[in-house]
C-alpha cells in the first residue's frame, strides 16, 4: 500500500513540474536583460516597457477584448437557451440534432471551423450581401459559435444537478413559467453562467486559427499578432506580454478558489 | 429529463384536484391549476420560439458551412473573387442550367502521396500523443480522486494552466526545448552531454507540446470517474488478498474505461487537426493534415483543394465524434 502511494506521488510531482517548470522559465525570463531569452543576462524590466511602445500590440489587444467580451455575451445566452431547451423542454423534433450540434464544435479541429465558417461568409456576401467583406463582425460570429458549446455544456451540468423542490414549490404559488425563469431558476443558475462566460471568454481571447480564417485585414486579434512574431522564433518581450496575461489569469483563478472556499466554509457553520 | 417528472406529477396532482373539485367545489381554481392553463398557454406560444434561437443559429452557423464547405471542393480554383470557379451556368445555346462538378480535387487528393502521408502521419501522431497523455494524466488523476485534504487545490493545479493561453503555453515550450534553451542548458552544465540535443523542430517536441496543452481534457473525465469509485471495493478486494497492483489492474482499471474512452477521445480529436502545435515545435517534416489544409488555403490560396482536404478529414473524424457522444450520453444517463 506504501509503495503505492509514494509510486502516485512521485508519478503526480513529475506531473506537475513538467505542467509549471515551462511556465515559471518563461516568465522567469521575462526579466532577462539579454535578447537571447535563453542566457542569463541580469535583471531587467525594459521587455515590459517596450510592450507599451508597440501600437499594432495595442491595437490588436483592443481588438481581442472587444470581440471576446462581446462574443462571450452572445454565447452566454444562446448557450443557456440551448441547455433549457434539452434539460428543461421535454422531448421536441430535432432534440437529438441540437444536442449534437451543441457538443460537436467542441472536438471539432479549429481548421475545419474556421474554414467552413469563412465559406459561409463569402457566399453569404454573394447571396444577401450580407456580411459585407470580413470584420471583426464576423469573428465574433464564429467565436459565439464554438464558445455556446462550452456554455451549453457548463449550464446543462448546473441545471441537471439542481434541486428541483424550489422551483415546484414556485410553480404550487403560482408562479408562471415566465416569472419561474427570471425569479428562480436564473438566480440559481447565475454562478454556472459566470464560469460559462468566464470560460467563453478565455477561449475566444485565446483563438488563432479560426479567427485568423474569418478575420479581415486590419482586423488582427491579439493570438494572430503573437503568432506572427513567434512563428520566427522566440522573443523577449512575447514572455513579458506572457507573463501579464498568466498574473492575470492566475489571480483571478486564486480569487475564485478563495471565494469558493470561503463559501464552503460559511455552509458548513 | 426533470421536466417531464414535473408534468406526470402536474397531470396526476391535477386529476386529484379534479376530483376534489366534484366533491367540494372549491370558489376559484387553485393554484396548480392556474399554472398548468399558463404553462398549457406558454408552451403552445413560446416552446417552440425558445428552442429555436440556439436551433437556428446553429444550423446557420455550423451545419449549413459545411455543405457550403463540400460544394466548394467539387469546384476548380479559379482566378476570381472568391476565387472559386462556379458550379452552376447558363449554356445559350440550348438555353439550360449546367451544373458541372469538378471531381479533380479529390482526385488529386487520392494520386498525390503528400495529402495521404499526411492524413496517415496526423493519425499516428495523434493516437501516440493520446496514449502518451493517458499515462501521464492517469496517476495525476488518480491521485486527485483519492487525496481528500488537497483535492480542490489539486484538481485547481490541473486546471490553472488550461485557462491561461494555448499559444503562449506552446510558446514557453519553444524556450524551453531550444537549443540553447533551459533544457540544454541543464544538461550541459551537469555534464550529460557535449552538444546540445536537437529537440526543436522534431516529432518528440510536437508530442510534448499535445501532452501539455491536452493533459486536462484527458485528468477531468479520468478524475470525474476515478472520484465516483466506490472504495470499499477496493477494501473488499485487498482483503480478499489481492496486491494493489492486482486490485489496480482488476477493479479500478475496468471501472475507469469510460473516463478513459472519453478522455482519448476528446484528446484525439482535435489533435488530428492541430495546427499551432506542429508550426511552432516540429519541424518541416512533420506532416500534419492541419498544416497542409492552412498552406492550401493561404499560401497556395487553393480555396477548392483546402475543402477538399476538410471533407476528408471530416470523413475520418465521424466515427471517432459518434462514439465520444454515445459515451457522454451514457455518463449523463447515468447522472440522471
Amino acid at each position: 500500500m506504501k509503495s503505492r502511494a509514494n509510486f502516485l506521488m512521485i508519478a503526480a510531482s513529475l506531473g506537475f513540474a513538467f505542467l509549471y517548470l515551462p511556465i515559471i522559465s518563461l516568465v522567469i525570463f521575462s526579466f532577462n536583460e539579454s535578447k537571447l531569452v535563453t542566457v542569463w543576462g541580469g535583471f531587467s524590466t525594459k521587455w515590459y516597457t517596450s510592450l507599451l511602445e508597440n501600437e499594432a500590440l495595442k491595437d490588436a489587444l483592443v481588438n481581442s477584448l472587444i470581440v471576446a467580451s462581446v462574443s462571450a455575451s452572445l454565447a452566454t445566452v444562446l448557450g443557456t437557451i440551448a441547455a433549457l431547451s434539452l434539460t428543461r423542454l421535454g422531448n421536441f423534433r430535432g432534440k437529438t440534432l441540437l444536442s449534437g450540434m451543441v457538443t460537436s464544435p467542441m472536438v471539432m479541429p479549429d481548421v475545419i471551423i474556421g474554414l467552413s465558417l469563412l465559406l459561409l461568409f463569402v457566399a453569404m456576401e454573394g447571396l444577401i450581401g450580407w456580411p459585407a467583406g470580413r470584420s471583426l463582425t464576423t469573428i465574433i460570429i464564429a467565436h459565439t459559435t464554438f464558445c455556446m458549446a462550452y456554455v451549453t455544456v457548463v449550464v446543462q451540468s448546473r441545471l441537471s444537478n439542481m434541486d428541483e423542490s424550489l422551483q415546484e414549490a414556485a410553480l404550487d404559488l403560482g408562479a408562471k413559467p415566465f416569472s419561474l425563469f427570471f425569479l428562480i431558476t436564473l438566480p440559481l443558475i447565475i454562478p454556472a453562467l459566470v464560469s460559462g462566460w468566464l470560460l467563453a471568454f478565455t477561449l475566444s481571447f485565446d483563438d488563432l486559427v479560426i479567427a485568423s480564417f474569418v478575420a479581415g485585414p486590419g482586423n488582427s486579434t491579439l493570438p494572430m499578432i503573437i503568432f506572427s512574431k513567434v512563428r520566427l522564433g522566440v522573443s523577449p518581450d512575447i514572455n513579458a506580454l506572457a507573463t501579464i496575461m498568466i498574473s492575470i489569469v492566475a489571480l483571478g483563478v486564486l480569487v475564485a478558489i478563495w471565494n469558493i472556499s470561503r463559501s464552503s466554509k460559511r455552509k458548513k457553520v | 429529463m426533470g421536466n417531464t417528472r414535473v408534468f406526470v406529477v402536474g397531470i396526476r396532482r391535477l386529476r386529484g384536484a379534479k376530483l376534489m373539485n366534484t366533491l367540494t367545489r372549491p370558489v376559484r381554481p387553485s393554484a396548480l391549476e392556474r399554472w398548468w392553463q399558463s404553462t398549457v398557454h406558454f408552451l403552445r406560444q413560446g416552446r417552440h420560439f425558445v428552442i429555436a434561437i440556439p436551433m437556428t443559429w446553429l444550423v446557420l452557423f455550423f451545419l449549413i458551412p459545411f455543405a457550403v464547405v463540400f460544394k466548394i471542393s467539387l469546384s476548380e480554383k479559379a482566378l476570381s473573387i472568391p476565387p472559386v470557379s462556379s458550379l452552376w451556368g447558363w449554356n445559350s445555346e440550348d438555353a439550360m442550367v449546367t451544373l458541372s462538378l469538378y471531381l479533380g480535387n479529390y482526385k488529386f487528393l487520392w494520386e498525390d502521396n503528400l495529402y495521404l502521408d499526411a492524413y496517415l502521419s496526423s493519425i499516428k501522431i495523434a493516437a501516440i500523443s493520446t496514449v502518451i497523455t493517458l499515462l501521464v494524466a492517469y496517476p495525476i488523476a488518480y491521485l486527485i480522486a483519492r487525496s481528500k485534504k488537497y483535492r480542490y487545490v489539486l484538481l485547481a493545479l490541473v486546471i490553472l494552466p488550461f485557462w491561461t493561453s494555448f499559444l503562449l503555453r506552446v510558446y514557453a515550450w519553444m524556450g524551453f526545448l531550444n537549443k540553447n534553451g533551459v533544457i540544454n542548458n541543464i544538461l550541459l552544465s551537469l555534464g550529460i552531454i557535449d552538444e546540445p540535443l536537437n529537440m526543436i523542430g522534431t516529432n518528440f517536441a510536437v508530442y510534448i507540446g499535445v501532452v501539455y496543452t491536452y493533459l486536462p481534457f484527458m485528468i477531468l473525465p479520468l478524475y470525474t470517474i476515478l472520484e465516483k469509485l466506490d472504495e470499499s471495493l477496493l477494501e473488499a478486494s485487498a482483503d480478499l488478498g489481492a496486491k494493489p497492483y492486482e486490485t489496480f489492474l482488476h477493479v479500478v482499471l475496468p471501472l475507469s474505461i469510460p473516463g478513459i474512452i472519453a478522455g482519448s477521445l476528446l484528446v484525439f480529436i482535435p489533435v488530428v487537426g492541430e495546427f499551432v502545435i506542429p508550426t511552432l515545435l516540429g519541424g518541416s517534416d512533420t506532416l500534419m493534415i492541419g498544416r497542409v489544409l492552412w498552406d492550401e488555403f493561404f499560401t497556395n490560396r487553393d480555396w477548392p483543394m483546402a475543402s477538399a482536404v476538410a471533407i476528408v478529414m471530416l470523413v475520418f473524424l465521424v466515427i471517432p465524434m459518434m462514439v465520444l457522444r454515445r459515451v457522454q450520453d451514457v455518463r449523463q444517463e447515468r447522472n440522471t
